[in-house]
């Protein structure tokens, strides 16, 4: 019952007769040896740890450790000028306000991490709200997410310490796609479409995190990969294919991951984190440091 | 792999490994020490000791040996907590040789009676290594016993067999000593739960200086 794969996994579910959705929960409760209903309910769990951390995020009265980042979630709400939906809006607050409140010390669900946890929660409650989908329909598209997930933790990795932020926001923009289509009842092929599709375009992004925090530029990251989970879980909704498989893309960003070099996966050894503002914004939060201690 | 493990934890930010993985190790700390601590010294090596402030390292650690799950909100007061129960704590920069970029040397009790190493060596899994002299390898995936007992033919078997009586299955064991017909020190993870009068069993046995239970982290 174990998938592994996007072809493994369509396999069961075209078998079956069901969608991936029911394949992923049957694994799981193989897996954990939970029941149905105790998955659904852990499920149910994260979605409104990921509701009260976007709220919390729009209340803006709170500031991040680290000092680099905080406040842009409010401000984009607060804007005249949006060039987009306000699906699109709406997403990139909800990106923003959780990347934020983790950024604060605020309590959020790492899925598929930390650094990248704003982009599911943004895609599936804000599609929920345009759409006016149910409880059931945003936990369908949390399983769906944490399922496509779990395959690249397996075959590849979830971490930018060993694959660059293509690991993290990538991955995480490609499952919010995936969880984004299954949620409008799309197909098993349009789902694996949006996935493939999100995470080509981010392949080969890089970790070089200004002082090593979660902050920059992790927590804008997070209202971009938001919205770009958008625009492919739209094309895969249109019959756009992704013509490249989405286990080959996965295979290619295991690759491009080890061939990264350390320098830009989360050492802060190169690119943003080496530029000269980067650079001064470290010495000034490392001599914070040593005054406070 | 599960599910939970990719969309999931629920945690407190912002780094599983700086921020959750702390956490863990201060609880984990916590639970070989025997529980509420008055006088911590933390010693952050590598990583640790960089993001101590700007990943909460040091607020985590703290909330941890407190008791606090990465997920409690507490973690974020941690230094108040701490105040308010009477913890007094002092952070060091230290370099270890030999050790994973995130790692902490615990000194615990009023004169740093025990000595606890560990690292959290990513996505929140934390590890520790050393307890005093002692080699261990306690994880938290596991209901672990740390038992420090007398070196002498049969000890082991004795621990096992009064677990096995129990209907207790061993996921792993590891046995080591400081010196030969010294003093040993064994750690076992367990499969079962352990109930109280088991604990009580082993922890009267002949030859056993003392038992720790050590919880497994959710």
């Amino acid at each position: 019952m174990d998938y592994r794969s996007f072809s493994r996994l369509e396999e069961l579910a075209s078998e079956r007769g069901r969608p991936i959705w029911e394949i992923i929960i049957e694994a799981e409760m193989q897996e954990s040896e939970l029941e149905r209903e105790e998955i659904m309910e852990k499920m149910r769990e994260r979605l409104e740890v990921m509701r009260e951390a976007v709220e919390r995020g729009l209340e803006n009265d709170f500031e991040s450790v680290g000092g680099l980042s905080g406040g842009d979630a409010d401000r984009l709400s607060r804007s005249d000028e949006f060039l987009g939906s306000d699906l699109t809006r709406k997403t990139a607050e909800a990106a923003l306000a959780t990347a934020e409140v983790n950024a604060g010390m605020g309590r959020i669900v790492a899925g598929p991490t930390a650094g990248a946890s704003g982009i599911v929660p943004a895609v599936v409650l804000s599609l929920a709200g345009e759409k006016n989908l149910s409880e059931e329909i945003q936990i369908r598209g949390l399983l769906t997410a944490g399922g496509l997930g779990s395959i690249v933790a397996s075959e590849a990795t979830l971490s930018g310490a060993a694959g660059g932020c293509q690991a993290e926001c990538g991955v995480g923009s490609a499952m919010a796609a995936g969880a984004a289509v299954a949620m409008l009842e799309g197909s098993t092929e349009q789902i694996f479409n949006a996935f493939a599709l999100a995470l080509k375009n981010l392949l080969g992004l890089v970790c070089d995190p200004v002082a090593g925090l979660v902050e920059v530029p992790c927590v804008k990251r997070n209202a971009f990969a938001a919205t770009h989970a958008l625009t492919a879980a739209s094309l895969a909704l249109a019959g756009v294919e992704s013509v490249i498989p989405a286990d080959e893309v996965v295979e290619a960003m295991a690759q491009i991951g080890d061939m990264l070099p350390c320098s830009l996966k989360e050492t802060a050894e190169a690119g943003l984190a080496d530029t000269e503002t980067g650079r001064e914004l470290e010495e000034n939060i490392r001599d914070l440091q040593q005054q406070q201690q | 792999m599960s599910i939970f493990d990719v969309m999931g934890p629920i945690m407190i930010g912002p780094s599983s490994s700086h921020t959750a993985g702390a956490a863990r190790l201060g609880r984990l700390a916590r639970c070989i020490a025997g529980g509420d601590v008055e006088k911590a010294i933390l010693n952050l090596h590598g990583s640790f000791a960089t993001t101590r402030q700007g990943h909460g390292t040091d607020r985590a650690l703290l909330g941890g040996l407190m008791g606090f799950s990465p997920d409690d909100r507490r973690i974020r007061t941690a230094f108040q907590e701490a105040e308010e129960r009477g913890l007094s704590w002092e952070f060091r920069e230290v370099s270890l040789s030999g050790v994973h970029p995130n790692t902490v040397l615990f000194q615990l009790g009023d004169r740093g009676d025990i000595e606890i190493r560990g690292s959290s060596i990513g996505g929140g899994e934390v590890m520790v290594d050393r307890i005093d002299n002692y080699e261990v390898e306690i994880t938290g995936r596991y209901d672990t016993l740390w038992v420090v007992h007398e070196d002498r033919p049969g000890m082991v078997g004795n621990i096992t067999s009064a677990l096995g009586s129990h209907e207790i299955n061993i996921a792993s064991i590891r046995n080591m000593r400081r010196e030969k017909k010294g003093i040993a020190s064994s750690v076992i993870e367990l499969d079962q739960p352990l109930t109280d009068d088991i604990f009580d069993h082993l922890a009267a046995m002949a030859g056993i200086e003392f038992v720790r239970l050590i919880p497994a982290l959710n």
